[in-house]
């Protein structure tokens, strides 16, 4: 199965584009993004899994969640919800927080997902907009810790490096 | 201190000059003369851009001319190819997630 998959990156907005085709209906892609215990099953890179705390999708609400390490070490995100369009389109802030939803670093970014069914699949346009360049970096950063942990023990340093020059 | 290129690039006028030593080696006050602010605070970004080993420089007389390393800009590319990955692979969890679902269905 090979689909449409396109991600560019805008540097001088700061800006992600993502474009992906998914081989499922409109109704259970739009579940996928939206309902916690279907987000939990697929966000996280083994080993790592994620945790939904607090989920209430509606405007101005929001999605508190964690990525838990194999040595049950939670990193919190939140996602609060600004605008929703029924199977259509919902944007959100994204931030790093605390277990309780409080904001640990300046950094953010803006979100809008738009669903579009394609007959017997559906296309999901994603737009990150990063505060900076360097939230970017540390969304990466996290990331990429999260998914190849083992193999990346300079990053732990290199990490270091930005929090204690700022 | 030890820099890195995203603390480079965090600052728009720091961008702004990578632009510029990007297309010609340029001397401080030449730098300086396309901006707006003291060149005090210019000699600091350079600074900075400088311990982020972005800046080659040659000597030419009294003049110090500074360009862009341009191989070191492509860090920056190996951090959003990460990404694209770690996208990638969750958009793959995704389409087995979806499979299961619509075999269940069934």
């Amino acid at each position: 199965m090979n689909q449409l998959f396109d991600f560019t990156v805008n540097k001088d907005t700061n800006t992600i584009h993502i474009t992906r085709e998914f081989a499922a209906d409109l109704d259970l892609v739009w579940d996928a993004f939206t309902k916690a215990e279907m987000l939990d099953q697929w966000l996280a890179p083994k080993p790592w899994r994620t945790q939904t705390k607090e989920m209430d999708f509606r405007e101005g609400g929001r999605w508190l969640y964690a990525m838990v390490s194999p040595e049950n070490v939670s990193h919190w995100s939140l996602v609060e919800f600004i605008k929703i369009e029924d199977k259509s389109f919902f944007s959100g802030r994204n931030t790093f927080s605390d277990e309780n939803g409080k904001s640990i670093s300046s950094g953010f970014s803006l979100t809008s997902n738009t669903f579009k069914a394609t007959g017997e699949t559906t296309t999901v346009y994603v737009e990150k907009k990063f505060d900076s360049l360097s939230t970017l970096e540390m969304m990466v950063a996290k990331g990429f810790k999260e998914g190849m942990a083992m193999a990346m023990s300079n990053l732990d340093e290199y990490l270091l490096t930005l929090v204690t020059s700022k | 201190m030890r820099r890195d290129i995203f603390q480079a690039i965090a600052d728009p006028t720091r961008r702004a000059i990578l632009v510029l030593i990007a297309v010609q080696a340029m001397t401080p006050n030449a730098i300086a003369e396309h901006f707006d602010i003291t060149r005090q605070s210019i000699s600091r970004h350079i600074r900075i851009l400088s311990q982020c080993d972005l800046l080659a420089q040659k000597q030419e007389g009294r003049e110090i001319f500074y360009q862009l390393k341009i191989d070191k800009m492509k860090e920056i590319d190996i951090w959003l190819d990460q990404f694209r990955k770690i996208t990638e692979e969750g958009f793959q969890r995704l389409d087995q997630l979806l499979l299961t679902l619509k075999n269940k269905k069934k």
